[in-house]
């Protein structure tokens, strides 16, 4: 019983990927938006409408995600996103330590960009709800050109603030709060490739837990030979990640695109992945995309698949995206675009991707077996990620 | 001191010493010779709300964030 109750306590464990995903949500909409890789020029007045859907892991996660962008006199540009992720999981950590759940998380933002001369300077500002999680994110950003043009400078800086709630006891509210600084130089090499730098510091300061997470720990007491106690996570995470890529064209109309980031965080966590992809437009009206990516991270210092007791160290984790393991995908993307002259519409294009990811946990254990503790085969997943969206330009 | 503090320390160094190598060197891309760089097919993340997402994907179940990149132009001469 006393088992029970602690996994009931413990609850998904994939909630806590959603966790990290809230914490760090807002990131990629800001920068993705405002630090464009070269050029002091705005963005092009466009507008997206995207189906998503995540399915691996016993988890399913789809919803729609629009983007609206509008510039107003050559100098200023304006664009709103909204995003929706319905999320419906019964993933090894449910299904081992706890029951499955539904939930719906509801993502806005909005971001303004000002051009002078070959200065480009953004503000944006979103904001991420759900039941038990809420986050907002304040974020600015500079772009210089200089050099004929040849060189960008970008830099920027984000401030985030997360409350973190507790289903079912109303009372529950811890901060988290997170600055991130960033950097980037790209540089034209020749006229037809180019190169960027990025870098990132992110820091984390507050209750950087899920308050739902378990670990588990050797137990002979108990028939199956562990229990499990909640997980904790120290209160502040510093990380650096350094990133460079690069992009040829190659002369019959194609592009070959590379990247590699390597990363360290101040929980003993090295990460690195690298990418190829190759853009090819076949006729008039069709784009294809083909791409495969890498990724690979070593374990936390306090992740541990089984500790030896209770309370056995000041920090204990147990989170599969804890543990050391490495993936691999590889992403196809079909692309139909054409010219219009229909009102104020100048083009239109209708894209569908594909990417089908491999997950492999190299200690990290599935427990949904009938193993002696501690001899559990090691857990692995395929997911496949799907977007279609339409896209027009005016 | 920790590996990820000396990183600053690194990029300031290969910073300086690239931008003082441009002292004195022209552009030797001009601006008419840019049209490649200027189609849409090079650039990074071309379709921002695509990218948005997969970047939310990676970093749910990735440890590592941060320098994902950028999207949009990829020359300055549209």
């Amino acid at each position: 019983m006393a088992l029970k109750a602690e996994l009931e306590a413990a609850v998904v464990v994939t909630k806590k990927a959603f966790a990290f995903a809230k914490a760090v949500i807002l990131l990629p909409i800001l920068l993705v938006n405002s630090t464009p890789l070269s050029a002091a020029v705005l963005p092009e007045d466009r507008a997206d409408a995207l189906y998503h859907r995540f399915d691996g892991g016993g988890v399913v996660i789809d919803g729609p995600s629009i983007l609206v962008r509008k510039s107003i006199k050559d100098t200023v540009s304006i664009s709103a996103n909204y995003y929706v992720d319905n999320v419906s999981s019964a993933s090894i950590d449910v299904v081992t330590t706890a029951s499955a759940y539904t939930e719906q998380r509801i993502e806005k933002s909005v971001s303004v960009e000002y051009l002078r001369d070959k200065t480009i300077l953004s503000v944006n500002y979103g904001q991420s709800d759900e039941t038990d999680y809420n986050a907002r994110t304040a974020s600015f950003n500079f772009s210089q050109d200089f050099f004929g043009d040849l060189t960008t400078i970008t830099a920027g800086y984000s401030q985030g603030w997360d409350v973190v709630g507790k289903r079912n006891e109303p009372d529950f509210a811890k901060d988290a709060s997170r600055k991130q600084y960033r950097f980037g130089l790209s540089q034209i090499i020749t006229k037809n490739s180019l190169i960027g730098l990025s870098w990132e510091t992110i820091t984390d300061e507050g209750f950087l837990n899920n308050p739902y997470r378990s670990v588990r720990y050797l137990d002979p007491s108990t028939p199956i030979g562990y229990s499990f106690q909640p997980e904790l996570y120290p209160e502040t995470r510093t990380s650096d990640a350094l990133a460079i890529r690069g992009m040829y064209y190659l002369p019959y109309r194609a592009a070959l695109k590379a990247e590699t980031r390597v990363f360290s965080d101040t929980w003993g966590i090295e990460a690195k992945n690298w990418e190829i992809a190759y853009t090819h437009p076949v006729g008039e009206h069709w784009i294809f995309d083909l791409k495969f990516r890498h990724y690979e991270q070593t374990q936390a210092d306090f992740f541990s698949d089984l500790f030896s007791r209770q309370d056995a160290q000041n920090f204990l984790a147990r989170d599969k995206e804890m543990s050391q393991f490495n993936n691999d995908s590889v992403g196809i993307e079909f692309a139909y675009e054409r010219e219009l002259n229909w009102g104020p519409i100048d083009k239109f294009s209708i894209s569908l991707a594909l990417d089908f990811i491999e997950f492999d946990y190299e200690n990290f254990r599935d427990i949904r077996g009938t193993e002696v503790v501690g001899t559990e085969p090691f857990y692995n997943y395929n997911a496949t990620v799907t977007r279609f969206f339409f896209s027009l330009w005016y | 001191m920790p590996k990820s503090s000396r990183w600053p320390r690194y990029l300031l160094l290969s910073l300086t010493l690239g931008l003082s190598a441009c002292a004195g060197i022209e552009p030797w891309v001009k601006p008419y010779e840019r049209q490649n760089l200027a189609d849409p097919i090079t650039f990074f993340g071309r379709d921002p709300v695509s990218d948005n997402y997969m970047h939310h994907v990676r970093q749910a179940r990735e440890m590592a964030r941060g320098a994902e990149g950028g999207a949009g132009g990829g020359c300055g001469c549209n």
